[in-house]
């Protein structure tokens, strides 16, 4: 197999085998969307394309926020920025646990010499009104993917059933390199021109956007853009009337868009600390409702696998 | 009489449900079979990971032949009724017999005989339906199939073997044919393999690096585990549910010892047996010399060429990833706890809210810590020190430490409170005042932890009470049956002399404020002019008190709580509302004595037979007093014609001298065995004496000695509650 005989010495070699790894296998080998999203499960190459009947297979980088995370740049493992890989095959092929231990190995995880486990870990997101169940795969006592069979999303359930994986890069990456610290990685080649490191590259975001999530953003503002995408999603899934050229367009993704938005307003409103146990509950709620309609209104789609269009 | 074998084989089967889900599948099978008219010698099931196997022994190779009959209409019925009965049973006319009447006609009768089934047939049909509709506490689908099972189903393999060979039972769930193979370990023997027996399959299994027996694994587990820890002078830290989840975790278990970093060796033994267990479902390994923990085992599920020094070394790295966060939070808490003390950790407290209706956890602890200085002298502690604990025991709750592991809580809030340089007796009742948590719990005996420990409990159960929070069926989502339980134990163990109901009444005084500020808060009121407005709803009990309402209730509920717990104790119900029936009985400790004592009297044949003569007495005076004239105004000796009347009245003095000061000592078997000196003259009366006289006086006379016996015994219990 490709690229087994000799361990990766850098993150983004990790991640372009990764890349060669499912490409090879059929995946369409798409790129990170762009907006702020907490996990690459927001992408709408996973959440949206989970629904409906249509076969699909994608995986991609999904550089992912969680502003509650951030340390400063001072914790070994934990950043407020970090990059999911994600793979999501509908319907779940019945090979997927082998193709995916040949994934590691293809990163230069020798599964002769590891102890691989898939540990029950079933998985729920309340923002997306989606669950499934799985794993939490180990390698050696670590975690280093996570394996789930969607059973819902949006509130539908998935038939087909899509098997997704997420690999958190930054820990796989560190344990196959033999790193302690996140940002003493090897971002690139070491024996590159310029070497850079993951600390070259992102010590000082981490300690900027630390900064601004927990101190500085404008909790004000960031309620009143939150109120705005969520009013918006709202329009755009009610616009019944026809545009100029006399075609009506579920707007499903444009709303989809909001919806993300909306999700993440409301992971900075939480890292500033102003949202009460109780409202907590109340916003997620809003988000889910969101991502509700955005997935009523897709599967009516064409890709959705609906009657539209 | 042929074997079957049935394996399931999926992906990997959570480790928590497959104890269940063994028991459930040699349930449902057998079972199905044995209802579809089949027999068997014994089952049994198994599991790893990644398969459901159960084995059933001796099956019949089919069924019996059933024969029916069944009565229809007579033969000369009109046609109609012949065709209707034709269409029930199935049969055409010449296939009915015609048999002779009394009334000299002729009866149809149908003989529907209904063949044996061989038994590949039977399992197919059974196993089909099992796995269709097996109780998975989770269940999912997977690809573009309907079918659910726990996690991926990729195969079954279903034979019958008998001398012959074995049989192959034709049989295909949701496209999955079933066949005679199966695979080995994940990764050292993946391939397939054909089986022909159970003993076949188990070693066919063993070979292909798979152990079927999850006992078996355990046992390997725990044996190499402990060999291991002996060598080095150490021993494992027994955990038996972590060794069944283990067990449950692999196929090939491969026990490897490591060891944890001097960097984590100072944290609380607690810590670090909670951390590895949890995050790593590690095993802890004691030096029995210093009581610290030194290593740590994993339960591999392969062998490698390196003899695990990879996997036990990457295992090592995580486990020190862990702990570091560990530490950190251990070092953060114990500067809090240096910089703001205990009290000051709790202030955090204020923020967070115990139940919306009943206001903050540092309301709460408000209220504990006020009901644990009232109990204090009543359980010998310092109402001061009994104060101070109520107020620090929960501080952990804002700590780090207990915000990562929450099973930690009062264990990390002991460290902390003699960090703080807090007395023992505050820092053991940290832990000691959740205590005791089952009914296999320790129940704290330090007089201080008895106190909170009391307070927390009627506090949890005055606050649900008030706002109508209780228990119903087999809904108690506040483990408010477990909180009366534990006020039980506490009060009988350690022979705590508390009337609750004055308790439970004041202290309901005291909730109702937090419900109004509550309430105010929520509404946007100022809390301080709606305080003074909180009433209480009160009942009258019957020795004139006015007590809350809610306490009367809640008493019920903790003698309904004790029946159960005393039941358990061999002690009858009819006994326990004997003495529930007595004044003093929110006092538990005085009940149970009385429980105890009347459950001993009545065992004995004294006891039996003063029971029969106290009945007899009730019986007779009842019957006797349908005149509703009063028989309690005393009685005159000189009214007396027998000699046994003058004996039970000499008796009955006698007695009455014993039983006062003993009743007044609480000294129930004193008592006691004063009435059982009535036995014998009241045995004798009853004899002698006919009650209903035709004299009115004596007879009043009479009646009025029986009212005495009654009083007398009813002193020490009310008897015409017991059976028998």
């Amino acid at each position: 197999m490709a690229g087994t005989d000799s361990a990766p010495r850098s993150f983004q070699e990790i991640i372009l085998r990764l890349q060669s790894y499912w490409g090879a296998r059929g995946c369409a080998v798409l790129q990170p969307y762009d907006m702020e999203v907490g996990a690459g499960t927001f992408h709408p190459a996973t959440t949206l394309r989970s629904l409906g009947t249509r076969p699909w297979a994608a995986a991609y980088v999904q550089p992912s926020r969680r502003p509650t995370d951030g340390r400063y740049g001072e914790n070994p493992n934990r950043l407020q920025h970090y990059y999911q890989y994600q793979v999501l095959i509908k319907p779940s092929p019945p090979d997927l646990q082998d193709l995916y231990l040949g994934s590691l190995e293809a990163i230069g995880i020798d599964t002769s010499l590891h102890d691989i486990r898939f540990v029950e870990d079933d998985w729920e997101s309340p923002t997306l009104g989606a669950w499934g169940l799985g794993w939490e795969v180990w390698c050696d006592g670590m975690e280093v993917s996570q394996f789930t069979y969607f059973q819902q999303v949006g509130g539908h359930d998935c038939h087909p059933v899509s098997g997704e994986l997420t690999y958190g890069l930054e820990r796989l990456a560190m344990y196959v390199l033999g790193i302690n610290h996140v940002m003493d990685m090897p971002f690139n080649d070491p024996a590159a021109p310029i070497p850079l490191t993951y600390g070259d590259i992102f010590r000082q975001t981490e300690q900027e956007y630390s900064r601004w999530n927990f101190d500085q953003a404008d909790t004000a503002m960031l309620l009143k853009h939150f109120e705005d995408a969520e009013a918006e999603c709202d329009r755009i899934l009610t616009a019944a009337q026809p545009d100029k050229a006399g075609r009506t367009i579920v707007m499903a993704h444009p709303a989809y868009d909001q919806c993300i938005k909306a999700s993440h307003l409301f992971n900075l409103l939480d890292a500033r600390g102003v949202i009460s146990v109780t409202e907590r509950q109340a916003y997620i709620g809003r988000v889910r409702a969101l991502a509700k309609r955005c997935a009523d209104a897709f599967v009516t789609t064409e890709a959705g696998g609906g009657q539209a269009a | 009489m042929p074997d079957l074998l049935i394996e399931l084989f999926s992906e990997e089967i959570p480790a928590r449900m497959q104890p269940r889900a063994r028991e459930d599948l040699r349930k449902l099978v057998t079972d199905g079979l044995v209802e579809a008219g089949l027999t068997y010698a014994h089952a049994a099931a198994f599991s790893t990971p990644r398969r459901l196997t159960l084995a059933v022994e001796g099956l019949s190779a089919e069924s019996p032949t059933l024969r029916e009959e069944r009565k229809g209409p007579r033969a000369d019925a009109p046609a109609a009724a012949i065709e209707g009965f034709l269409r029930a049973t199935g049969l055409t006319r010449d296939r009915l017999e015609e048999r002779a009447d009394k009334k000299g006609g002729a009866t149809l009768f149908a003989v529907i005989e209904k063949p044996g089934r061989r038994a590949p047939e039977i399992v197919a049909e059974v196993l089909e339906r099992v796995i269709r509709s097996f109780p998975w506490p989770k269940s999912m689908r997977w690809g573009a199939g309907s079918l659910r099972w726990v996690r991926p189903l990729h195969s079954i393999l279903c034979i019958l073997t008998t001398e012959a060979g074995a049989e192959v039972v034709p049989l295909t769930v949701d496209g999955i044919a079933a066949g005679n193979t199966t695979r080995g370990h994940r990764f050292m023997a993946p391939a397939a393999f054909p089986v022909t027996s159970f003993d076949d399959y188990a070693a066919k299994l063993r070979a292909a690096r798979v152990i079927l027996d999850p006992a078996e694994r355990e046992a390997a587990i725990w044996h190499d585990a402990t060999t291991q820890a002996f060598a080095q002078g150490l021993e494992v830290v027994e955990d038996r549910g972590l060794l069944a989840e283990v067990a449950g975790l692999v196929e090939w278990p491969v026990v490897l010892m490591g060891p944890i970093g001097e960097d984590f060796l100072g944290l609380p033994p607690e810590v670090l047996q909670t951390s590895m267990k949890e995050h790593q479902k590690f095993f802890s390994v004691k030096n029995p010399r210093t009581g610290r923990i030194e290593k740590f085992i994993t339960v591999a599920n392969r062998e490698t060429a390196d003899h695990g020094a990879t996997i036990l070394q990457g295992n090592g790295k995580v486990l020190a990833a862990r702990l570091s966060d560990a530490r950190f939070f251990w070092e953060n808490d114990l500067r809090t706890v240096h910089a703001i003390g205990l009290k000051g950790m709790a202030e955090g407290l204020k923020a967070v809210t115990f139940h919306n209706k009943l206001g903050s956890q540092y309301e709460r602890i408000e209220r504990i810590a006020a009901l644990a200085a009232e109990i204090a002298p009543i359980v010998r502690a310092e109402p001061d020190e009994a104060d101070l604990a109520a107020r620090v025991a929960k501080a952990d709750l804002q700590s780090a430490m207990v915000g990562e592991f929450p099973e930690l809580q009062g264990t990390m809030g002991g460290y902390y409170a003699r960090a703080a340089g807090l007395p023992e007796a505050v820092a053991n009742a940290c832990k000691a005042h959740y205590q005791p948590l089952g009914p296999s719990d320790d129940v704290p005996t330090e007089p201080v932890s008895v106190a909170v420990a009391l307070a927390d409990k009627i506090d949890t159960l005055t606050g649900f009470w008030a706002i109508d929070e209780k228990p119903t069926g087999s809904k108690d989502p506040f483990a408010l049956r477990r909180a009366a339980l534990g006020v039980i134990r506490l009060v009988l163990d350690n022979g705590v002399r508390l009337g609750m109901l004055d308790y439970m009444h004041t202290h309901l005084g005291t909730v109702q404020k937090s419900i109004a500020s509550a309430g105010a808060r929520a509404a946007g009121r100022d809390t301080g002019s709606v305080v003074k407005t909180v009433y209480q709803v009160t009942r009258p009990h019957p020795d004139g008190r006015q007590v809350d309402v809610n306490a009367t209730d809640l008493l019920s509920f903790f003698h309904d709580r004790l029946k159960v717990f005393l039941k358990d104790q061999g002690i009858r119900h009819d006994i326990i509302d004997a003495c529930l029936a007595m004044p003093g009985n929110d006092d538990l400790t005085l009940l149970v004595k009385r429980a105890e004592a009347l459950s001993a009297f009545l065992a004995t044949e004294d006891g039996k037979s003063l029971l029969r003569g106290f009945k007899r007495t009730n019986i007779v005076s009842k019957e006797q007093s349908k005149d509703n004239v009063e028989y309690s105004f005393g009685f005159d000796e000189k009214f007396f014609e027998y000699e046994a009347e003058t004996a039970l009245f000499a008796a009955l003095d006698a007695a009455e001298a014993r039983i006062a000061p003993a009743m007044t000592a609480e000294d129930f078997p004193a008592a006691m065995a004063a009435m059982a000196a009535l036995r014998a003259p009241i045995d004798a009366f009853f004899t002698a004496v006919q009650v209903n006289s035709a004299n009115e006086i004596v007879r009043r006379n009479r009646l009025n000695l029986l009212h005495r016996i009654r009083a007398i015994c009813l002193q020490v219990a009310d008897l015409t509650k017991v059976e028998g």
